[in-house]
C-alpha cells in the first residue's frame, strides 16, 4: 500500500513524524522506494537506486532518532543529482564516459547531507555532465515530466525536478550553471534555488564551468529550500572558491512577519527586459498575476532595467564551452572513464575514446570552447565575453540601487514537447534566457510554483516566478517566497501520474 | 567568420576528439549557428571594461604546509579502464596505468 500523503508530507512534517516516532525512517524510506518502483520506469527521474544502501543509512538514522540526536533532515529520503560523487555509489554525470564509475569519496555535499543523517535515495537523472534544458542529452535516457508524460522536465536537473513533483523523493539537489534549476522547477511546478556562488563547495560536483556552477535544492516549498540550505551551504577548504563565511539559519526570517501585511515595505523590481518579446503570453499572465499578489502582501513594484539580458546567452556560450573544454580534458581514458576498445597509438586512444564516451551535445560544447579558446581567436570571443559578463553583473548592482529582489520569469515557455528542440541547439539555448545572467553575476535566484498556463494544445502545465536576490540574501528570498506559498497553494499541487495525460 | 569542414576537423583534433568526415559536416551546420549567436557580441563596445573572469572577488587562500592527503591509489585504480585490444583486464600495472607506448 503506497501512502502518497505521506510521501507529500514537508520536510518539517516528516521530520517531526520521525523525531516522535510516529513512523520510522525505514518505513518512510520504504514508502518512498516502492513509489519509485511503480513510476520510475516510465519517469526514468533515477540513473541508479541501491537499496540495501539506503535502508542501511535508514536504519542508521532510526537509531540516532532512537538515541536523541537527531537533527532536521536525520531518517529523511533525499535524491541526489548523479553529478555529486557518493562513495560506493555509481556516477555518471549522465554520460557515457563515467557509465561505469563508482566514486571513490564523497562530494561536500554528500558529507553534508550524511552528517545530518538524511537517507540517500538514490542518483538522479541529468543532462549528460549538466550540458542541456531538457534532459534529453542523458546517455541514460530522457525523463518525463510528470505533469504531461509527452513533455520534458528541463533540464540539466530534469531528473531530480521530476522525483521532486512525481513525489519520488523528499526533496532532491541539483546544479545550476546556466538555469538547471530553477528552469527545470518552473517546469515542472516546484520551489528550487540556486544560491550566491562560493554558498555551497563544489568539492566532488563533477564540473562543467567552475566559475559559474553552484549547487541547490529543490524541494516542494520555500521552507523545504530553506531546510536544505541549513544542510548544504558552508565553507569547505577543499573547494578554493567556497567562502568563508559564518554558518547561517536560511529559515530564519520565515516565521516573525507581521501576519496581515508580512511583505511591507519590499521593494520587488521588474526588469521590462524580462517581459518584452519571447516570454509565451500565457506565461506572462501568470507571472503578473503572481505580482499582483505580492502588492496584496505588502510589496511595492518598481520599473527597473537590466539592459545586457540578451547578451547573456551568447557571453554565456562562450564562456561555459571555454571552462567546460579545460574541465572535461580530464576524460582521457587513462585512469578512468571510457577507453575504446580498439585503438593504436596513444593519440589514437585519445581520440577515440572522447569521441566514443562523450555525446553529441557535450562534444559541440568542447569544440566550441577549444574554438574561443584557441590562438587568434582569444581576444575577439574569451577576452570580449568576459568583459561583457561585467556589464551583466553591473546591471544588477544598478538595479539593487533601487529594488530589495527581482522578479520575473524563469522560463519562457511551459514545458515543450519531447524531441521538439533537439535538432536546434540555438532555439534549446533560449529556454536559460532569464536564468543565466544571475549565474554570470553569481548572484542566487530561484523559481517558484505560480500557476498553470495553457499550452499550443491546450494542457494545462506549471509556471515557475523567478526571484533574484543580492548577494547572500538567500534567507530573505526564502521569506519572499514562503509568504506567497502561505497564501496560494501552487506549490502544494501534485501530478495526477496514473492519468499525467489527461490533464486538460 | 566562417568555419570549413577543414576547421572542425582542426578544432576536433586540438580537443581530441576523432570526427568522420560525415561528422565534421553536421557539426559545422550546428557550430556555423551558435557562433552566429555569439557573435552578437561583436556589436558591443567593451573598450576599457576590465574583464570578468569570476563573480567574487576572491585570492587564493594558502593551506598550513603538513600532509593532508591519504594515498587512496589502490580505490582509485578500481575505476582504471578495460586496457582494450582485445582485452578486458583493468589497464592497471603494479600501481601505475597502462597507456600505448610513447617512447621508442
Amino acid at each position: 500500500m503506497i501512502n502518497s500523503s505521506l510521501t507529500n508530507n514537508s520536510l518539517k512534517q516528516l521530520g517531526d513524524m520521525l523525531q516522535a516516532k510516529k513512523i520510522s525512517s525505514v518505513e518512510l524510506t520504504q514508502s518512498f522506494l516502492d513509489r519509485i518502483r511503480q513510476y520510475n520506469p516510465s519517469i526514468n527521474a533515477y540513473i541508479s537506486l541501491d537499496e540495501a544502501k539506503t535502508l542501511t543509512q535508514a536504519k542508521a538514522a532510526d537509531i540516532r532518532i532512537a538515541a536523541g540526536s537527531a537533527v532536521p533532515l536525520t531518517g529523511i529520503p533525499i535524491a541526489q543529482k548523479d553529478i555529486f560523487c557518493a562513495q560506493g555509489w555509481q556516477t555518471t554525470c549522465g554520460s557515457k564516459m563515467l557509465a561505469n564509475f563508482i566514486a571513490p569519496y564523497d562530494a561536500h555535499v554528500i558529507t553534508q547531507f550524511d552528517g545530518a543523517g538524511a537517507v540517500n535515495l538514490g542518483k538522479t537523472n541529468m543532462d549528460e555532465f549538466a550540458m542541456g534544458s531538457s534532459n534529453e542529452t542523458s546517455y541514460f535516457g530522457s525523463v518525463k515530466n510528470p505533469w504531461s508524460f509527452d513533455r520534458v522536465p528541463g533540464g540539466s536537473s530534469g531528473g531530480s525536478a521530476a522525483a521532486v513533483a512525481a513525489r519520488l523523493c523528499a526533496a532532491a539537489t541539483g546544479t545550476d550553471t546556466g538555469g538547471s534549476i530553477r528552469q527545470p522547477a518552473s517546469l515542472c511546478g516546484f520551489t528550487g534555488l540556486k544560491p550566491t556562488y562560493g554558498v555551497v563547495s563544489r568539492y566532488g560536483m563533477i564540473a562543467f564551468a567552475s566559475s559559474l556552477d553552484q549547487a541547490g535544492p529543490m524541494a516542494k516549498s520555500a521552507e523545504d529550500c530553506a531546510l536544505m540550505m541549513n544542510v548544504m551551504a558552508g565553507f569547505d577548504e577543499r573547494d578554493s572558491t567556497s567562502l568563508n563565511r559564518d554558518k547561517e539559519d536560511y529559515t530564519r526570517e520565515l516565521y516573525n512577519s507581521n501576519p496581515n501585511k508580512p511583505l511591507q515595505g519590499l521593494k520587488i523590481g521588474l526588469p521590462k527586459e524580462f517581459f518584452a518579446d519571447g516570454l509565451d503570453a500565457n506565461v506572462a499572465t501568470v507571472i503578473e498575476n503572481a505580482i499582483a499578489e505580492y502588492k496584496k502582501l505588502g510589496a511595492e513594484i518598481v520599473e527597473i532595467s537590466l539592459p545586457n539580458t540578451g547578451l547573456s546567452i551568447p557571453v554565456y556560450y562562450v564562456l561555459a564551452p571555454a571552462e567546460a573544454s579545460s574541465n572535461l580534458s580530464r576524460y582521457d581514458g587513462v585512469r578512468y572513464g571510457h577507453r575504446a576498445a580498439e585503438y593504436t597509438d596513444l593519440m589514437d586512444m585519445y581520440c577515440k575514446s572522447r569521441a566514443e564516451g562523450f555525446g553529441a551535445e557535450v562534444k559541440r560544447r568542447i569544440l566550441i570552447g577549444t574554438y574561443v579558446l584557441s590562438a587568434g581567436y582569444y581576444d575577439a570571443y574569451y577576452l570580449k565575453a568576459q568583459q561583457i559578463r561585467r556589464l551583466i553583473a553591473q546591471d544588477f548592482v544598478e538595479a539593487f540601487k533601487q529594488c530589495d529582489v527581482i522578479m520575473g520569469p524563469a522560463a519562457p515557455s511551459t514545458a515543450f514537447k519531447a524531441g521538439e528542440k533537439v535538432d536546434d541547439p540555438v532555439a534549446m539555448y533560449l529556454q536559460d534566457i532569464y536564468t543565466i545572467s544571475t549565474n554570470l553575476a553569481g548572484l542566487p535566484g530561484m523559481s517558484v510554483p505560480a500557476g498553470f498556463a495553457s499550452s499550443d494544445d491546450g494542457k494545462s502545465l506549471p509556471v515557475g516566478l523567478q526571484i533574484i536576490g543580492n548577494y547572500f540574501d538567500e534567507a530573505r528570498m526564502l521569506n519572499v517566497a514562503h509568504q506567497y506559498q502561505q497564501v496560494t497553494d501552487w506549490h502544494l499541487r501534485m501530478p495526477d501520474l496514473n492519468a499525467p495525460e489527461g490533464l486538460e | 567568420m566562417a568555419l570549413s569542414t577543414e576547421d572542425i576537423k582542426k578544432i576536433a583534433h586540438l580537443a581530441r576528439i576523432e570526427v568522420s568526415d560525415s561528422d565534421a559536416a553536421a557539426t559545422l551546420t550546428k557550430l556555423t549557428g551558435i557562433l552566429g549567436l555569439i557573435e552578437q557580441m561583436q556589436a558591443v563596445d567593451t573598450t576599457g571594461i576590465e574583464p570578468m573572469s569570476h563573480s567574487q572577488e576572491l585570492s587564493q587562500r594558502l593551506r598550513d604546509d603538513v600532509v593532508t592527503k591519504t594515498n587512496l591509489r589502490d580505490a582509485f585504480q578500481k575505476n582504471a579502464p578495460a586496457l582494450g585490444n582485445g582485452s578486458t583486464a583493468p589497464a592497471i600495472a603494479g600501481g601505475l596505468y597502462l597507456v600505448p607506448k610513447v617512447i621508442e
